[in-house]
């Protein structure tokens, strides 16, 4: 500490303001205005794996482009979304999802879910937030709220950029099913809508499993490795039939239950049941967080 | 620090992972392992009615018996060139079910004797009776009457017709379960689509060939020794006579049709409840022959349209298997359970996206009553013609292949399945809304031969609005005409089929002159055909999803759960709220900190912190002193309401500490080590770690933060790149972010070199001096003795003194003075009032010195004229400790 001006000895001899409110906060604190939202989103936005990530889905439609380019048209084999997936921006769209849903928007998820209170841990910076202090559901919610807000924006970035790709690789012809079903324009960004809508909400449960157990432990990548590796073994239960309709309860059962927005009229039973399950678990995973979170002795 | 919490996670997460991984093994063990109740077998030979020559008959029969007898029994049914092994998995589940199963081979296959009637009521039709004989003499079977078991027959097309015969031919049947089976063998092997037309059907003659020359040859023939193959196979000669006249001439003689129609079932005779499961996909017996048979049986019927069929499609088996046994459940074990006749249909919604089974739902109605909706179709009249030798010929199904089939539906346009020049086309308008298809479509034509005959084939085609035709599971609808030299009128049946067609989609009437599939006329011909008066009557029958209902339902019930889990959630939210209400202590308002009887015991059972008590005053530098390990951390982070204590409680300016207290906002802390996000810069970070408290700006102070943090320069590089004491300055200049009025300080001058530490001791001195509190913990003696006016001393978890630094420190010091006269020091120093246990050493003396001045003793040792170089406490803290325990 070489030289230090009159004015920081000033600062530091200077009388405490005394002032203060009934619960005893100093003037200008108030619990709900710690930590705003905007000042979490600046604070992720920073991260690199918040960039990497947002970069990737918006690099992906191009790779996948960029493979038809080279790979010539998807040749004649039994339909599927794959076949069509030049066909114009709406199927590339569509495409685009199928692929990333199983597992890439998965592992995005989780590492925007799991890995936000868990490498506040990590880097030790959780104790001064919680101490300064942000209160416990505070935090958490904003936490929550805004690895949300990251989750959703990647999955409609991803649509959106593909659809742009499309557009501008293989025209805006409207969007076909596998049965030859073809939508007019507005129906068809109609039924995008929704599909986008119902993997969101079908993902919910992913980020809830991932921020559940990014409030349990310290290390970042066990919470989002751990969400990933729960979503895998889920979709592998789900591939063994003798388990019956017990199957129905697995929480990415409906993973793919969007298709049915692509019938000629939207057949709901199914994407119902998904979002259902998906809002159950959710509930459940939070609240046990909150809970959890609550109660937890911060030792990182 | 005390509870490796990453590692715990991680053994939980692996625990987690192996006991699903159980779960699933046990699982599957269980569905798949357990078999159920056992069931016991017996391999039967049954003498049966001799064939026309005399020859004795004995059919290979297998009974399975369930493990509670005596029970209803199921005659199962092969299909045509199958066996009794064919239909062994289902016997097996229904006997596991509780049923006595005979499944047998019929005459003419597999090792039963005779030979092949094609399910004829004297032979075929006769054994199904001798083996309800067989069934009623045995004790395992629950009987009616004597001589009258409780019985169901259920069977697969050639099975299935012999259930609808053997319940027309005897009343002891109770149920029948027939399966993708005929109404009119004449109907299906000569199908004739043109209503009201009197001329014989055309000849299917690509499954009639699958049948007679595929499935009924003899298996022997095949082995080497084996009898020569003959032409008839194992069919009777007066059925193979009548098939080969017949395919030869490709017309229907009136031997075959007499043949056939034997083999119709008289449904009228029918009195047991019939569950009749027809496939979609099927070209051999198409939808409308469980339609016919549906209508003639008085008995309660319950049709059921699956998506498979002999062309393949989905074949659905679980659900066939569950509708089967829910029917017998009901009318032969007469289980109480309500009468469901419903019509039910299963529609592919969606097709999967990687081309594999796609994804249905069952739709139901009462009944099947569709009400017809009438589309206009266009076109000209059209000339097509018959090439002569009927080559080439439409490709639509191949027979048998399912497969394939498939795969011709599954490209959705078939360019093979209508010929150019051979096809005439008239199509609708895109239909405005959508419509379901269920049941055969009817049109009326005009149609008229050079040759006075015609042969032609009707198609539905499903045409999206960018033109790409799909037809049907490639059913087409043949019709034979006579006399038609004239235009003449005919009404025709279409393929049954269910189909959505959706908005925007047209329906296209294509009608070819050949099809691979069937026998056609050699004769070149040319056939005119147009519109009789353009338009296509379509049946639609209004149904609900099956689970649709339920499907309201479980959106309700769904929705209250999650009411009721958002509720609880929301409850305990509010009781966490309520319980911080704890209210503020006024005599404690102008107390920085007082700790009354703390304890913690961590949940591995460790015990950090015990029966603590002390208080801190304004303006007080308190120094928290103790080795590694003696729970000081553990105080401080249950001052920052981190860790929650297990008794007693803390207070700060008079209110109580909760984790996010608010009181909290009047506390800078540095504990154990700093906190930063790595990739920003310093500057950055203490700017959010500000912003995040909520705070006004100006209230940061964050210059003055950043002079007592030191870093210069060094500001605006990230964190990442800083050394172990630039982060730890860092962190006590994010402490001292907006001058709290409690400062607590965790091992400060760790990492500091001396010229730092000297300035932080100035720091913190400058800061008490304003009249607020510092609190630093140390587990040196000397430092605390230089930066603090206070002490708390602690080890192993418990306070062991409190008090001035001055009463402490100089009570327990050792001291160590250097001179190059050690024996004339001694002498002087043991004279000094206070002075205990002088000892000498080689560079001078060492002695404790309580209750004087240290001032005292230079000003004696110079006085006695001895040379003072240095005089320093000895630095030892656990001297010090011994000597405030006292060694007890």
């Amino acid at each position: 500490m070489p030289s230090r001006g009159q004015h920081a000895l000033l600062d530091l001899e200077s009388a405490p303001a005394g002032d203060q409110a009934s619960d005893g906060s100093v003037a200008g604190w108030r619990g709900h205005r710690t930590l705003p939202f905007r000042v979490e989103v600046r604070r992720q936005l920073s991260r690199r794996r918040t960039q990497l990530s947002l970069g990737f889905l918006v690099l992906l439609p191009f790779l996948l482009a960029l493979a038809f380019g080279i790979g010539g048209d998807p040749g004649q084999g039994a339909p599927g979304l794959v076949d069509l997936a030049t066909r114009g921006a709406g199927n590339f769209t569509l495409f685009t999802l199928f692929v990333a849903v199983g597992f890439l928007l998965v592992v995005v998820v989780s590492l925007f879910c799991g890995d936000t209170v868990a490498s506040e841990a990590s880097w030790s910076s959780l104790r001064y937030l919680l101490a300064s202090p942000v209160p416990r559901g505070r935090l958490l919610r904003v936490k929550l709220l805004v690895a949300l807000a990251y989750s959703l924006f990647a999955v409609v970035l991803l649509p959106l950029v593909a659809y742009a790709v499309g557009a501008t690789f293989f025209g805006t012809k409207p969007i076909q099913n596998t049965a030859g079903t073809t939508f007019g324009a507005g129906e068809g960004i109609g039924r995008l809508v929704l599909i986008v809508a119902y993997i969101a909400v079908g993902l919910l449960f992913v980020a809830s499993l991932a921020f559940l157990l990014g409030v349990y432990t310290d290390a970042p990548l066990g919470a989002v490795g751990g969400a990933v590796l729960l979503v895998i073994l889920s979709n592998i239960l789900d591939a063994v039939t003798a388990l019956g309709s017990l199957r129905n309860a697995l929480p990415t059962h409906y993973s793919f239950a969007w298709t049915d927005a692509l019938a000629p009229d939207v057949v709901g039973a199914q994407m119902t049941r998904g979002v259902l399950w998906s809002l159950g678990y959710s509930i459940v995973l939070l609240a046990v967080a909150f809970w959890h979170f609550g109660r937890k002795d911060i030792v990182s | 620090m005390q509870r490796p919490t990453g590692r715990r996670g991680v053994v939980l997460l692996a625990t987690g992972l192996v006991v699903l991984l159980a779960v699933i093994v046990g699982v599957v063990g269980l569905t798949r392992g357990g078999d159920g109740p056992t069931v016991r077998t017996e391999v039967l030979k049954v003498p049966v009615g001799p064939e026309t020559g005399g020859a004795a008959v004995q059919l290979d029969a297998t009974l399975y018996l369930p493990a509670t007898t005596p029970a209803p029994a199921v005659l199962l049914a092969h299909g045509f060139g199958g066996t009794k092994g064919s239909v062994q998995g289902q016997a097996e589940r229904l006997a596991q079910d509780g049923y006595v199963v005979l499944a047998y081979s019929a005459r003419g296959f597999g090792a039963s004797g005779g030979l092949i009637h094609v399910d004829s009521p004297d032979f075929e039709v006769k054994d199904g009776e001798a083996l309800l004989d067989l069934l009623a003499a045995r004790p395992e079977v629950q009987t009616d009457g004597p001589g009258d078991p409780r019985v169901g027959v259920a069977g697969a097309s050639y099975g299935g017709g012999l259930a609808l015969l053997l319940a027309a031919q005897d009343p002891r049947v109770d149920a029948i379960v027939p399966q993708i089976t005929w109404n009119d063998l004449s109907q299906s092997l000569f199908p004739q689509d043109a209503v009201d037309s009197m001329a014989d059907g055309v000849f299917k003659r690509s499954w009639a060939g699958i049948f007679f020359g595929v499935a009924g040859a003899d298996p022997r023939t095949l082995l080497p020794g084996g009898p020569p193959p003959t032409t008839c196979g194992r069919f009777a000669p007066d059925v193979c006579a009548a098939y080969q006249q017949s395919a030869e001439q490709g017309t229907p003689t009136p031997e075959v049709l007499r043949l056939l129609k034997a083999s119709t079932p008289d449904l009228s005779r029918i009195t047991a409840p019939t569950l009749l499961l027809q496939g979609q996909a099927d070209s051999l017996f198409p939808l409308d022959q469980a339609l016919a048979n549906a209508e003639g049986i008085t008995a309660p019927v319950k049709q059921v349209w699956f998506a498979g069929g002999h062309d393949g499609g989905v074949p659905e088996t679980d659900r066939l298997d569950m509708l089967t046994r829910t029917w017998f459940d009901r009318y032969l074990r007469q289980d109480g359970s309500a009468e469901d006749t419903r019509f039910e249909v299963t529609a592919p919604i969606t097709q999967a996206l990687d081309g594999s089974v796609p994804r249905v739902e069952i739709r139901s109605a009462p009944a099947y009553r569709p009400t017809a909706t009438t589309v206009t179709l266009r076109g000209p009249e059209q000339t097509i013609l018959n090439p002569a030798g009927g080559s080439p010929a439409a490709l639509t199904g191949l027979p048998g292949a399912g497969a394939v089939t498939g795969a011709l539906s599954a490209l959705g346009s078939n360019p093979l399945s209508s010929l150019p020049g051979q096809t005439a086309a008239f199509q609708t308008a895109p239909l405005t809304e959508a419509v379901q298809v269920v049941g055969a479509s009817t049109v009326r034509l005009a149609v008229q031969s050079d040759s006075g005959e015609a042969t032609l084939f009707a198609k539905l085609y499903d045409v999206s609005a960018d033109g790409q035709a799909t037809l049907p599971e490639q059913l087409v609808a043949p019709l034979h005409l006579t006399g038609v030299q004239q235009p003449t009128t005919v009404t025709v049946r279409l393929p049954s089929v269910v189909l959505d067609v959706p908005a925007g989609h047209s329906l296209r009437l294509a009608l070819s002159s050949t099809d691979q599939a069937y026998a056609v006329p050699t004769q070149a011909r040319t056939y005119r055909v147009s519109l009789a008066d353009g338009e296509l009557s379509v049946p639609t029958q209004g149904t609900t999803v099956l689970g649709g209902g339920g499907s309201t339902r479980l959106l309700v019930i769904g929705l209250a759960v999650l009411a009721a889990l958002l509720l609880v959630a929301g409850l305990a939210v509010l009781r966490a709220r309520r319980r911080k209400g704890a209210a503020p202590d006024p005599e404690l308002a102008e107390v920085p900190l007082a700790i009354v009887g703390l304890g913690k015991r961590y949940q591995g059972g460790y015990r950090a912190v015990t029966d603590l008590s002390f208080r801190v005053g304004p303006g007080q530098v308190l120094g928290l002193l103790g080795p590694n390990g003696a729970g000081k951390t553990t105080t401080l982070r249950m001052l920052m309401g981190l860790i929650l204590p297990t008794e007693g409680h803390l207070t700060v300016f008079g209110h109580r500490i909760t984790p996010g207290a608010a009181v909290l906002s009047r506390v800078g802390a540095f504990v154990e080590g700093p906190g930063f996000l790595p990739h920003l810069s310093g500057r950055r970070n203490l700017e959010l770690y500000w912003q995040a408290t909520g705070r006004p700006e100006a209230d940061a102070h964050l210059e003055t933060a950043l002079e007592v943090a030191g870093l210069g320069d060094d500001v605006q590089r990230k964190v990442k790149n800083y050394s172990q004491g630039m982060r730890q300055r860092l962190a006590i200049a994010q402490a001292m972010l907006g001058l709290p009025d409690l400062l607590v300080l965790d091992e400060p001058t760790n990492g500091l070199d001396p010229p730092q530490i000297r300035e932080m001791r100035e720091v913190l001195s400058r800061y008490a001096a304003g009249g607020r509190t510092v609190i630093v913990s140390s587990h040196l003696l000397a430092e605390v003795e230089q930066t603090c006016t206070h002490v708390v001393v602690m080890h192993h978890g418990k306070l062991v003194a409190e008090g001035e630094v001055a009463d402490l420190v100089g009570s327990a010091t050792s001291l160590v003075v250097d001179t190059p006269d050690p024996a004339a020091a001694a002498a002087v120093a043991s004279g000094v009032p206070g002075a205990q246990d002088v000892t000498v050493t080689d560079t001078g003396i060492t002695l404790k010195l309580l209750g004087t001045p240290r001032a005292e003793l230079v000003r004696a040792l110079v006085r006695g004229g001895v040379d003072v170089e240095r005089l320093a406490p000895q630095r030892g803290l656990e001297e010090a400790f011994l000597a405030l325990v006292g060694e007890s």
